[in-house]
């Protein structure tokens, strides 16, 4: 079933511009690292808030802080955020009625909700209330980043985009099919979607969290790394016998696809 | 004598004591509109006989006149009014008001307005003493005569007197048998009240194992204290089972919390300094990740036990989702050198948490892994979905060491840890947490040997089995997800 003779071509209709931009990936790499996210930080737990400031300023990001639901709502709506990141309980306005009635308002900015209540209906209430991503305290800061990450990207304008390339590495959504420096890969269907999902966020970091949901959609804790299997069997199809390694291991955080070092 | 007079005021004053008396005090008054009825009714008829009597007599007494003139009536007046002529009374006077004739001495002053009937006493004259009673009509025998007939209605009085008396004898031993009744009444269901009072109190006071006596017998009464004593075994399991979470907890936790000390007070006592820090945090992380998992899948447990989750119930194929998860495992469990063998029943709808299910399934086939390790190396472990009597049903089964008949009730327990398990990692709640997820949707975990190995079968109610619904997004959740 080898189909090495295959060449890539941008299927038909692709905008070219997409295809030029998208087969330099170490540009998309950079801007990936240059993209400052401003965050705004709705927490009443000060020293959590600081903590976040912290962090994300460390990441390259900027952060704003507002300690109640009040104070961040009227923040929400006059500045201009990538990302917000809502604490479900708040004093004077909770998180859910906050993001609720931004989105009243027509304000689509991404919310990261986060929240001590991580059982499977907390969960659903939130996502129904317009947040986009939910995290259950107490997280490792990594997943955190990773999600807003994640997020910020989204605001990007949505392009329907019908190929993804890293470095050699192309996978043709319409297709189906993923070639590495014209070599035809053969995937299963789900590690087709594992590799999709990474190109879809290539250059950034990917928790295992974040593949469990996205890729099987499951909201529940495996107890074992069996993502790790799934990554390595894939990682043993696109950079076993290929000279640079394009999926590489994140230490304490997860994975991330890119051309250049980890 | 007070003690006694106590009992009467306090059974007296009680609820049960109210209400009889209300119902003999309704019953009273029943009796006595009917009773005055009925006398009233047989007065009146009494009266109305000695009426037509007293009426004949004065027509046949005016014939007389008109036939015979006054000596005529005189003479009749005469004869009648003789002792044995009966219960008759008379007086005839002339115009100016002296007597003729008549067994009445005078006109009782009762009807000494003319033309008036009416009710008299008199005293016959041979009684010398007791007055009778007596009714009397004016009879029209001529301008210059009056003519009184009257007779006795003594005997009627006396009549009517026995009844009353009858009557208000009754009335009286009714009300007080009624009253006595209602004490009696009260006494025996605040004696039962009181038992369930002081009982009550007991276990206020700490003692939850004191339950309501009951007679056996029956009533209503034993209903409530059987139920009651229903509600108290379900609090005292309860009770035990909050006890048994906690002393669980602080083994369970407490255990690693202390490791998690200890590994971070070794670090900082290491002389290599940084690089130990290094390492001494991560493992500081390490092991505060595996108490979050510990503590979620309590809360999860906890939350899962006070009810269902009406948010996030959602309608799916079984034996695909089952497959689904069987897929996730199926590198790690090669990697672990077992094969896993997935055998699924298509179309079986199921409405439940898909969530919640995903991870019981993820427990199970976890657990079957991590115990294969102790049997037969490249042994095969089976997961299938299927339907048993009318039941949605997934099975997961290993050829581990299993677990002995006896321990398989424990093992279903929160932190029960088999002894020879307890080295192995994991929170020792998984089990637990697929009871749980069992018990959400009305079904049960059965444990079976697997010859040899265990099999673990989730068993979910048949409530949960749905038809195979119209459009269901035939799209893997992966894609539907993005």
């Amino acid at each position: 079933m080898t189909n090495l003779g295959s060449s890539v071509l941008p299927a038909a209709g692709l905008p070219r511009r997409l295809g030029d931009s998208r087969l330099n990936s170490e540009r998309r790499d950079d801007e990936g690292r240059t993209h400052t996210m401003r965050v705004l930080v709705i927490e009443d737990d000060k020293e959590t808030a600081l903590f976040l400031q912290k962090s994300l300023k460390e990441n390259g990001h900027t952060a704003d802080l507002a300690h109640d639901g009040e104070a961040g709502l009227s923040l929400a709506n006059d500045g201009v955020y990538d990302v917000l990141i809502v604490d479900r309980m708040l004093p004077r306005l909770d998180g859910l009625s906050l993001i609720k009635s931004l989105r009243s308002e027509g304000n689509r900015t991404p919310v990261l909700i986060l929240s001590a209540l991580g059982e499977v209906d907390d969960r659903v209430k939130g996502l129904r209330a317009g947040g986009d991503d939910y995290l259950t305290k107490p997280y490792a800061y990594s997943e955190l980043l990773a999600r807003v990450e994640a997020l910020g990207r989204r605001t990007a304008p949505e392009e329907q985009q019908t190929r993804y390339s890293v470095g050699d590495l192309v996978l043709d959504r319409l297709s189906h099919r993923v070639t590495r420096g014209g070599e035809h890969i053969l995937l299963q269907p789900r590690e087709y979607r594992l590799l999709e999902y990474l190109m879809q966020h290539a250059g950034q970091v990917v928790t295992r969290t974040m593949l469990l949901e996205h890729v099987w959609d499951y909201h529940f804790d495996p107890q074992t790394n069996v993502i790790d299997v799934h990554v390595s069997r894939l990682r043993a199809k696109i950079d076993k016998n290929f000279e640079k390694p394009l999926l590489h291991t994140v230490r304490g955080s997860g994975y991330t696809i890119r051309d250049g070092p980890a | 004598m007070t003690a006694l007079l106590d009992r009467v005021a306090k059974a007296a004053s009680t609820t049960a004591f109210g209400l009889s008396a209300l119902a003999v005090a309704s019953f009273l008054f029943a009796a006595a509109i009917v009773v005055g009825f009925l006398f009233w009714q047989t007065n009146k008829l009494f009266t109305d006989q000695v009426i037509a009597t007293l009426t004949a007599e004065s027509r046949i007494l005016t014939s007389e006149m008109r036939v015979g003139g006054q000596n005529k009536l005189v003479e009749t007046v005469t004869a009648l009014s003789r002792p044995q002529g009966g219960l008759g009374l008379y007086y005839l006077a002339d115009g100016t008001g002296s007597k003729i004739a008549g067994n009445l001495n005078r006109i009782p002053p009762e009807l000494e307005v003319e033309g008036r009937g009416g009710v008299f006493s008199y005293q016959p004259t041979e009684d010398g003493g007791a007055t009778h009673l007596a009714v009397a009509i004016p009879v029209d025998v001529g301008a210059d005569l009056r003519l009184i007939v009257g007779r006795d209605v003594e005997d009627q009085r006396a009549f009517a007197n026995s009844i009353r008396f009858a009557f208000l004898l009754g009335f009286g031993i009714l009300s007080i048998i009624g009253l006595l009744g209602g004490l009696a009444v009260s006494r025996l269901i605040v004696n039962r009240m009181d038992q369930i009072t002081s009982t009550s109190r007991q276990i206020m006071e700490g003692d939850l194992s004191r339950r309501i006596p009951t007679t056996g017998r029956g009533g209503e009464l034993d209903g409530l204290a059987n139920s009651l004593n229903e509600m108290l075994d379900r609090i005292e399991s309860l009770m035990n089972g909050l006890r048994e979470v906690s002393d669980n907890i602080a083994h369970d936790l407490k255990t690693p919390l202390n490791r998690l000390r200890n590994s971070a007070e070794a670090a900082l006592r290491d002389p290599r300094g940084e690089e130990a820090y290094r390492e001494g945090l991560e493992r500081t992380i390490e092991k505060a990740d595996e108490l979050i998992k510990t503590f979620n899948a309590l809360l999860l447990i906890a939350r899962l036990e006070a009810g269902p989750l009406e948010e996030s119930t959602e309608t799916f194929d079984l034996g695909k989702f089952v497959a689904d998860v069987s897929e996730l495992y199926t590198p790690a469990a090669e990697e672990a050198g077992f094969a896993l063998a997935v055998e699924v029943e298509q179309t079986v709808f199921v409405r439940g948490n898909r969530q919640l299910i995903g991870q019981a399934i993820a427990n199970l086939i976890d657990n079957a892994i991590k115990y294969s390790r102790g049997g037969e190396p490249g042994s095969t472990i089976t997961v299938n979905a299927y339907r048993v009597g009318g039941q949605p049903a997934i099975s997961v089964g290993d050829h581990g060491p299993g677990i002995s008949a006896a321990d398989r009730e424990r093992v279903l327990k929160r932190f029960v840890r088999l002894e020879q398990s307890r080295t192995k990692p994991g929170t020792g709640l998984g089990l637990s947490l697929v009871a749980a997820v069992a018990r959400l949707h009305q079904g049960e975990v059965r444990l079976e040997d697997n010859h040899p190995g265990l099999k673990v079968v989730l068993l979910l109610s048949g409530r949960c089995l749905v038809a195979a619904p119209n459009g269901l997004d035939d799209a893997e959740p992966g894609l539907a997800a993005q």
